[in-house]
């Protein structure tokens, strides 16, 4: 309330962009890849069904994008144009502006333990949204490396013969499936805690629309 | 610089997406959109034909011809598709189509003859006896499904350069499209046919290709997805038009490359 009170005075202006939590390009890129991965995932899990990896995993047909295997893939391969220059847009501003080094580094084994031990006694202080946890810097990290992987393995997966290297950096079109799936699994794990945390803390999720 | 489909020469689109229609399961008529229930914002994009304009699935499509533009310039005529020893051989080789083994098309091989037609010199038929004594190339190849799963198969036959430069093909032409026993047709740019990979394949494993394997002739393009690698050819045109395919027109990537 003291912060909305400064924030509306015009004597203090340089106070209101204090305390923005998240510039416009961390929001605007958030969503769009927010988008981006409901399309690809919603997708990607029909295009699994057509043959799968495992014989117990089947993805309901309701919960899928594209109705067909011919409808996910157009889907699938549209956005991933969406996913990856959004997602080279935010990486280069992430680094070019210093966000990551000051919002994900340094992660300290130590400090990990502690949070983690606090999260899961659900101790875990949300108080400023500015500052991450050790956990959160953990899984944001992590999340992005599995964004990496996860494009790299599927251009491997859709490019076998033209980006052949990338293929055997996989470990053969085959092994590439699986990569390129339990990435997937793990981006989808990553946004479970994401989601429910964001609904538990909403101040959280009014701080990546309206920036604070 | 997106590329419009051409249909063949007499064919109406609204006859050719109604033929199409009966050829799938009835959910999946209008294409693409049901199902899309786990985006409720996509959802409000609602289902459309094939024919209207600015819709969900005609953007789609669009993304699609620009990704077919995208593979063409990533298509290096001189990259080759991995190889593998006789070892790694899938055994057996799944068969694989829109249909059932049994109901694969059963071609006598003895009246059998590959029609030739378009941009080339010399539009005589050749027959088996004739197609076996034109030098032997081989591949042991991954075959990919556009399902995701993949095999590796032995194929011999003719390199479809060597081919194509026999019947004087005028190779400045854009396609070479392909007409199959059981209706199937395919069209494939003509980079790809000139790849020293991509062959008129006559034999499966050092023997003559069965019918589960497309008898008398399949394409086998070890840079294109399997569904581009017709089986049971009877006639090869050289031409400058797209004349389309049939999984392609149902809405599978035209180019599919790998």
């Amino acid at each position: 309330m003291a912060i909305e009170a400064t924030t509306n005075s015009p004597f203090v202006p340089d106070a209101a962009a204090a305390v923005v939590v998240h510039p416009l390009w961390v929001r605007i890129t958030h969503w769009v890849n927010a988008l981006a991965m409901a399309i690809m995932i919603g997708s990607g899990w029909q295009i699994y069904d057509a043959s799968p990896l495992f014989r117990f995993i089947e993805f309901p047909h309701q919960i899928a994008l594209g109705n067909w295997l011919a409808g996910a893939l157009l889907w699938h391969f549209a956005a991933m144009w969406l996913l990856v220059v959004n997602g080279i847009v935010y990486v280069t501003l992430g680094i070019a502006t210093g966000r990551f080094r000051r919002k994900l580094f340094p992660i300290r084994v130590g400090d990990v333990v502690r949070d983690l031990a606090a999260a899961l006694r659900g101790q875990l202080a949300h108080d400023d949204l500015a500052a991450y946890n050790a956990v959160q810097k953990l899984l944001y990290v992590g999340v992005l490396l599995a964004g990496v992987v996860i494009v790299l393995s599927g251009l491997s997966i859709w490019k076998p013969v033209q980006f052949k290297w990338l293929t055997v950096l996989f470990g053969g079109y085959n092994t590439a499936r699986f990569v390129h799936f339990f990435a997937m699994a793990s981006i989808v794990a990553f946004l479970t805690v994401h989601v429910v945390l964001a609904i538990i803390v909403p101040k959280s999720l009014r701080a990546m629309i309206v920036g604070r | 610089m997106s590329r419009q489909r051409k249909l063949p020469v007499g064919v109406d689109p609204a006859l050719l997406i109604k033929d199409t229609a009966k050829l799938l399961p009835v959910p999946s008529r209008r294409l693409f959109l049901r199902g899309a229930t786990s985006l409720g914002a996509l959802a409000l994009l609602t289902g459309c034909d094939i024919i209207d304009g600015p819709t969900a699935e005609g953007v789609l499509r669009k993304v699609s011809a620009f990704n077919d533009w995208v593979q063409a310039r990533l298509f290096s005529p001189t990259t080759l598709a991995p190889t593998f020893p006789e070892s790694a051989i899938t055994r057996p080789f799944p068969f694989n189509g829109y249909y059932d083994e049994d109901e694969a098309p059963d071609i006598d091989g003895e009246t059998y003859q590959l029609e030739i037609g378009g941009l080339v010199d010399n539009k005589k038929s050749w027959t088996l006896p004739e197609l076996y004594k034109l030098p032997e190339v081989s591949q042991i190849t991954r075959l990919v499904c556009v399902e995701g799963w993949s095999a590796i198969g032995s194929w011999q036959g003719v390199r479809l350069a060597d081919f194509l430069k026999a019947i004087g093909a005028d190779t400045t032409a854009k396609y070479v499209w392909f007409q199959c026993a059981e209706g199937y047709s395919n069209t494939i740019d003509m980079p790809t046919a000139l790849h020293p990979q991509t062959q008129l394949t006559l034999k499966f494993d050092h023997k003559i290709l069965p019918r589960s394997y497309g008898f008398p002739i399949r394409v086998r393009i070890p840079t294109k997805l399997g569904f581009k690698n017709p089986k049971y050819i009877t006639a090869l045109w050289v031409q400058n038009n797209d004349a389309g395919g049939y999984w392609e027109n149902q809405g599978y990537n035209w180019f599919s490359g790998l």
